[in-house]
């Protein structure tokens, strides 16, 4: 197995004026690729700073990161931007579709920003819209779809340009169970399928558990690090 | 549930090192498209701004060129002579009575034998004139035939006076174009009898319209010889028995020569008049071409003062486009967010809002253009004013324009490059 991520003695301290807040205090993980991992904790926990750190949005106090062998931890603001585009995939809660541009434009516009050709954009992203179950929606914009169908399209987005990994933060919040249920069985496939490292943040113990392996964080530590068997089975 | 039939492929071909300006081009477009009401409403201070100062330059420019054309037309080369006060120059003057120029002085210039068209006289008085059907006040010039080559006079119909009219005193009188419309109508003045100072004079010759009007027109006035209207129309003798002349006007062969001859002539001219070495002279001698560039100057000014007031109008268009910036990089922090967290360096997302900016205020500027330019076309076509667009003032204002939307768009454009994606993306 190949270590896709590599966090050690990861620290991240914000200040708020004369206050230090300690986010994280010492988190040391490792995620293989093809994983599918799930970050529980509540809110608080420093889950969402382990997220920012991992998408590569933050930069540590101290420790070591490496996201497909890069050393992300000491990286400038273009160079992070630079991994942002090339390794990783983001899900959000809210979908964060552009509402003016159709569903095959959404999903073109990260790889815009990789100096892509227009014509290998669109066949992509095109290509990513149907893997996700939207090839006869391309030309919809967002206000046209439904919540679960616009969570596809952002679904496709992150796929479209080969990531390393794909990270999803809250991805079915915004969604009844029925469709959620679709949703993570949707990342489940890509994940096997398509040997794709997933990570998703979440506080929900059933979304939780379509995970192969499910991280517990409280307190800026890891205290739980154990295999899921229904995802795994 | 969907069947996962294909994968996607890792990327071949990428350039990296951010967006290209023409991506960049199309993602400001498509947003700037997307509102376009508001689009519209931005470019709406910066439409108002550049017409006005299109139209305010091109009009500035018609006028001054009308002023100095007319100027022009009597002739840059000439040199006009009249007398002053020499007191009423300095300060707390008045006072001094002038001692009028009178016909001993024309024919002293005369005996320069200078390299001139000239000298001509003329005695100038307003008076009424009557015409069989009509009657109108105007100044009825008293001159000589040389009067209609120094002052490039083309007849509509008959003659000028002559030299032989001046000598025999002949009781005739040559009318201008509008002089003539307002005595005659479209009918035949030529041969017609008017009274000017009761006495009749035969009408010899109409003039073609010089045009422009108002300043220093010719169209307006009648034409006599000069010893009719010393010697039979109004009182010209002076206290020494001399006839007296308002100016002496000489038209300067070659415009080189113009420094000379008028230096020839103030010495000759104080040296009759007794003006003693170093003393103020009693005279002026004008030179055109000195008073076009003074003319020149103020109409510039004048231009550039207009154009700056209209100035101030695309500066708060400029800001009105910040405004909206501004505003536009609060509603869309999410978008940034976006395009941050999916690889977009804080370059792209600066260049972004820069090229949104810079296409409001260009497209703005060439809309601006068109509409200013409605004014003078109009203008120009009735024959009001002759004022061309100019390729500078178009220059001008869509440089300032551009100027205006880089200045006025790199405060939000920065603040948008420079939020934190993190807290963009968390923005409501």
């Amino acid at each position: 197995m190949t270590a896709m991520i590599t966090i050690e003695g990861m620290t991240k301290v914000y200040k708020m004026g004369d206050i230090e807040v300690h986010a994280l205090r010492g988190v040391d993980v490792t995620i293989n690729k093809g994983e599918f991992v799930a970050i529980m904790g509540p809110s608080g926990s420093g889950k969402s700073t382990l997220m920012n750190m991992i998408g590569c949005l933050d930069t540590p106090t101290t420790g070591r990161y490496a996201l497909d062998g890069i050393e992300v931890s000491s990286l400038n603001d273009n160079q992070l931007s630079s991994v942002r585009a090339r390794k990783l995939g983001f899900v959000f809660q809210q979908y964060m579709l552009l509402p003016r541009q159709t569903a095959l434009a959404n999903v073109e516009m990260p790889m815009v920003y990789r100096g892509i050709p227009a014509a290998d954009r669109k066949q992509r992203a095109a290509l990513a819209l149907e893997i996700v179950g939207m090839g006869n929606r391309m030309d919809h914009r967002p206000n046209e779809l439904s919540g679960g169908q616009q969570q596809r399209v952002a679904i496709a987005r992150a796929l479209a340009g080969s990531p390393a990994v794909i990270l999803a933060d809250e991805p079915t919040g915004a969604l009844d169970s029925k469709t959620s249920e679709e949703i993570m069985h949707m990342l489940m496939q890509l994940n096997r399928e398509q040997q794709l490292t997933i990570i998703i943040v979440t506080h929900e113990a059933d979304v939780a558990a379509y995970a192969d392996r499910i991280l517990t964080i409280r307190d800026g530590v890891i205290i739980d690090d154990r295999r899921n068997q229904r995802g795994a089975a | 549930m969907t069947e996962l039939r294909r994968t996607i492929q890792p990327v071949a071909t990428e350039k990296g090192g951010g967006l290209n300006l023409g991506e960049t081009l199309r993602v400001s477009l498509d947003s700037l498209a997307a509102n376009r009401v508001r689009s519209f409403l931005t470019m709406l201070g910066v439409i108002i701004g550049v017409a006005s100062v299109v139209s305010l330059m091109t009009l500035g420019n018609g006028a001054s060129n009308a002023i100095t054309n007319q100027v022009a037309s009597i002739g840059t080369n000439s040199l006009t002579i009249f007398a002053t006060s020499p007191a009423s120059r300095g300060p707390g003057g008045g006072g001094a009575a002038i001692t009028p120029l009178d016909m001993s002085n024309v024919a002293t210039i005369e005996s320069l034998r200078l390299p001139i068209v000239g000298p001509v006289p003329q005695f100038t008085s307003s008076s009424t004139v009557i015409a069989p059907a009509a009657n109108t006040t105007a100044n009825v010039v008293g001159t000589t035939a040389t009067f209609q080559e120094v002052q490039s006079i083309v007849m509509e119909v008959g003659t000028f006076i002559s030299d032989d009219h001046v000598r025999s005193v002949a009781q005739v009188v040559v009318l201008g174009a509008e002089l003539k419309q307002d005595l005659f109508g479209d009918g035949v003045a030529i041969g017609e009898t008017v009274r000017i100072a009761g006495k009749p004079l035969r009408v010899i010759g109409v003039m073609e319209l010089k045009g422009g009007g108002g300043f220093g027109s010719l169209d307006d006035q009648a034409y006599v010889p000069i010893s009719l209207a010393q010697q039979r129309l109004f009182s010209a003798r002076t206290a020494n028995g001399q006839l007296r002349v308002n100016t002496i006007t000489v038209s300067v062969l070659d415009a080189k020569n113009i420094d000379f001859v008028q230096e020839r002539i103030e010495m000759a001219l104080r040296d009759q008049r007794n003006i003693a070495p170093g003393a103020q002279a009693d005279f002026s001698v004008i030179n055109q071409a000195a008073f076009l560039s003074t003319l020149t100057q103020i109409t510039g000014l004048l231009t550039t003062f207009l154009a700056a007031i209209a100035g101030i109008s695309l500066l708060v268009g400029g800001i009105g486009i910040m405004n909206i910036m501004l505003v536009s990089v609060t509603e869309r922090t999410r978008e940034i967010g976006l395009r941050r967290a999916v690889g977009a360096q804080s370059r792209d997302i600066l260049l972004q809002f820069m090229i949104e900016a810079t296409v409001l205020s260009l497209f703005g500027g060439i809309i601006g253009v068109l509409v200013g330019s409605i004014l003078p076309i109009v203008l120009t076509a009735m024959g009001t004013l002759d004022a061309p667009i100019t390729p500078d003032s178009v220059i001008i204002s869509l440089t300032v324009a551009i100027a205006t939307g880089l200045f006025f768009g790199i405060w939000p454009a920065r603040r948008a490059a420079n939020l934190n994606p993190i807290e963009a993306l968390r923005h409501e």
